[in-house]
């Protein structure tokens, strides 16, 4: 088991709220994409989950137990997250050897194997890593750790194109085997949209999308062609921008209309980064 | 098996459609083993379920069956099931989309009629 209820949580840092009463119920073994603007909050959010921030109001129960100071419960839960869990002069295996302390599921093969596949030689320190490596050593503990739920902040951060193919085919393939709550953020939606299951998005604190992908693929639709006859077609659905290049309009919609689209107007679906976009940029 | 997903389909239809493309070119032969799910879903990097949405979707229709642990098989006359199938959509996937683009072009029925003799060498 391992299902997350985010219940009411609201928190504010001094006047700014980066949590406005956000209600979610993250099911077990399925891999979430938790998606949203630069601030949005869902840093915030993983954090509070994790018991590492505390929420102004409101509760996270991980399995029907508060978070709040229960390492039994946290022990289920794995989040990485660009804030470093290690001293920096500490060396890859000692960091792995040091995780397993706290996740005594940590399966040292695969990581020694995965360091492997990322060319990261387990003798250096974390302080003389790159970027992208740094992301890399987070990424194999996250996966080898073998905790329940995976929490991954940003994952691919730094990544170049070849390790970020690496890092989804063996989180799919790890989860394929085993089966586990994650929950990704991350700004490459395109890259995750995919894998993910089902689609939470934030934007400005408020959780404003939460259905399984398909759905929201399915919902998501661009109508185009002349201006007249395009806003006669979209009118009473709820639109979520447009753009005009000459007498041609684009109109991106939530939920396709119930009639066929009239001669000259073409209908085709968007993709979850666009959908992303339209719902986020105003 | 690289495949570049479209928007405009649902994956899950695609996969299926994938599969089906392996055994109509013979790639995949009836009574041999298809890709598992997870060999699916790490290839195309894609969520297992969609792969296992995809694959119970050809089950269902008779074009895989299961072999008690040892995983999904292409069953006897599969190539035909799916070949009918197949034709059976030819008019609304291809030739709808192909009459609306040469309504748009004003090409006469003659002209089109002259294209399809021209481009089609049984």
């Amino acid at each position: 088991m391992s299902r997350i209820e985010v219940k009411n949580v609201t928190k504010k840092f001094g006047a700014v709220t980066a949590l406005d009463d956000v209600s979610v119920t993250i099911e077990e073994n399925k891999i979430y994409g938790l998606l949203g603007r630069n601030g949005a909050g869902k840093s915030t959010l993983l954090s509070i989950i994790t018991n590492r921030v505390f929420p102004t109001s409101g509760e996270v129960l991980i399995d029907g137990e508060p978070v709040l100071e229960n390492d039994r419960v946290l022990g289920k839960v794995y989040c990485m997250s660009e804030q470093p869990l290690y001293p920096e002069s500490m060396r890859i295996k000692e960091v792995f050897k040091w995780t397993r302390e706290f996740y005594p599921d940590m399966d040292m093969d695969y990581a020694l194997a995965l360091a492997d596949k990322f060319a990261l030689s387990t003798r250096k320190r974390l302080k003389s890593l790159s970027t992208g490596y740094t992301s890399i050593y987070k990424i194999i503990v996250a996966l080898a750790c073998n905790a329940p739920v995976l929490l991954l902040d940003e994952p691919v951060l730094g990544l170049d194109a070849n390790f970020r193919d690496v890092f989804y085919r063996e989180l799919i393939a790890r989860y394929s085997e085993q089966p586990r709550t994650v929950v990704i953020s991350t700004h490459l939606i395109e890259e995750a949209a995919d894998v993910v299951e089902h689609v939470l998005i934030i934007n400005n604190g408020r959780i404003i999308l939460d259905d399984s992908t398909q759905n929201v693929l399915a919902a998501g639709c661009t109508v185009t062609g002349p201006a007249a006859l395009v806003d006669e077609y979209v009118a009473g659905r709820r639109v979520l921008g447009s753009d005009t290049l000459g007498g041609i309009k684009s109109v991106y919609l939530l939920g396709l209309p119930d009639a066929p689209a009239p001669a000259g107007v073409e209908l085709s679906r968007m993709k979850l980064q666009s959908l992303f976009i339209h719902l986020t940029n105003a | 098996m690289e495949v570049d997903f479209s928007a405009d389909v649902p994956i899950f239809l695609q996969v299926a459609e994938m599969i089906e493309n392996a055994v109509l070119s013979g790639a995949l032969q009836e009574d041999e083993q298809a890709p598992s799910t997870t060999e699916i879903s790490v290839r195309c990097k894609i969520n297992p379920a969609t792969a296992l949405k995809g694959i119970t979707k050809l089950v269902d229709e008779g074009v895989l069956y299961k072999k008690r642990g040892l995983g999904m098989y292409v069953a006897k006359g599969a190539r035909q099931k799916i070949l009918e199938k197949r034709q059976r959509q030819f008019y609304e996937k291809y030739m709808q989309p192909l009459l609306h683009e040469a309504k748009k072009l004003e090409l006469s029925y003659e002209q089109l009629a002259e294209m399809l003799r021209r481009g089609y060498t049984p």
